[in-house]
């Protein structure tokens, strides 16, 4: 009955389709499934080692870096040891007790002796330096608020982030879409 | 590419404060092609110092900035510059340093890709007076 199975792929009646599966078929989406975010995860996890960054890929939220990098930009970042901090890169970096990551440019480094690092940053579309933005006291930046350093960037593409951020019902959507295909897709 | 520069530094009650100015004169290139090939959206080219102190094994100071968008003339002919950024050191050093290090620098912001910094050739040494100014009062 090809012709049958082909009139029902097509009508909407795929949910006549699920519960027709036998629990079997179920239990091999909901694996397949599970394998894809799975791999997805081993995937974000296994950039995390090898750029020695928390968050290898973050999207850039505001105007301050314009013209270079825009809202819904995509940025990847590394935070190896070995590369010191220096003046002109830009960092992505946290104020401590804040959760959003602020990407601006290092504007002044002073390394002691020892190592220790302290640094100072600008956005390039700011007329003044990030002082006012620290915490309360705060002067100087150190390597522990330090994300990672963008080495390289795609436009654009975090807008979808930052859509499913501000408008919790388009994620719900996305969601739904996505679950949908994978049960519907037949391998 | 290069810098001349007159300067003084000034006391602050707690850190050396230099006042710089400079000439630039400079081409920036990507080998033999042009630096704004068909992915780079912008340069950001910046003056930086570079010194050591008795504190500090390294410091930088960014003195000057300036983005150059595809279009511009990478060629820079700039004369009696003053630096946009304050040139405070963190703590002392700056009286009497000897080798206080110039450099223009800039970073490639590609349309999509690696962004890169590179530093351009002709790097200027220059030691500080010994002397605060004291003619002037800040």
């Amino acid at each position: 009955c090809g012709g049958r199975r082909r009139a029902a792929m097509l009508s909407l009646d795929f949910l006549d389709d699920v519960r027709r599966m036998n629990k079997r078929q179920l239990y091999y989406q909901v694996l397949n499934f599970g394998m894809i975010v799975s791999s997805a995860l081993m995937i974000w996890k296994g950039l995390m080692v090898v750029t020695g960054s928390e968050s290898p890929i973050v999207v850039v939220l505001s105007g301050s870096m314009e013209p270079a990098f825009h809202r819904g930009d995509l940025l990847f970042l590394t935070n190896r040891i070995e590369d010191p901090i220096r003046v002109g890169e830009i960092v992505v970096f946290r104020i401590e007790g804040r959760e959003i990551p602020i990407v601006h440019r290092v504007l002044k480094v002073h390394e002691k002796h020892n190592g220790d690092i302290k640094f100072l940053t600008k956005g390039d579309n700011n007329a003044v330096d990030d002082r006012g933005l620290y915490k309360r006291g705060q002067h100087w930046l150190e390597k522990k608020d330090v994300v990672g350093r963008a080495r390289g960037f795609v436009p654009y593409i975090g807008i979808v982030t930052i859509l499913m951020n501000d408008y919790p019902k388009f994620k719900y959507a996305v969601l739904f879409l996505l679950g949908l295909f994978v049960l519907v897709h037949r391998e | 590419l290069r810098k001349n520069l007159e300067d003084f530094t000034g006391p602050r009650e707690k850190s050396d404060l230099a006042i710089v100015s400079f000439d630039i004169y400079a081409d920036i290139l990507n080998g033999e092609k042009n630096i704004f090939d068909w992915n780079v959206k912008q340069l950001f080219v910046y003056l930086s110092v570079e010194y050591s102190t008795k504190n500090n094994a390294l410091n930088q100071v960014v003195l000057w900035d300036k983005i150059l968008l595809r279009g511009d003339n990478p060629r820079l002919f700039l004369k009696d510059m003053k630096s946009k950024y304050f040139f405070f050191d963190d703590g002392n050093g700056l009286k009497a340093n000897r080798n206080v290090t110039f450099t223009l620098s800039w970073n490639v912001i590609p349309n999509a890709g690696i962004l890169p910094l590179i530093t351009g050739s002709g790097q200027l040494s220059v030691p500080f007076p010994d002397n605060y100014e004291t003619t002037k009062s800040y």
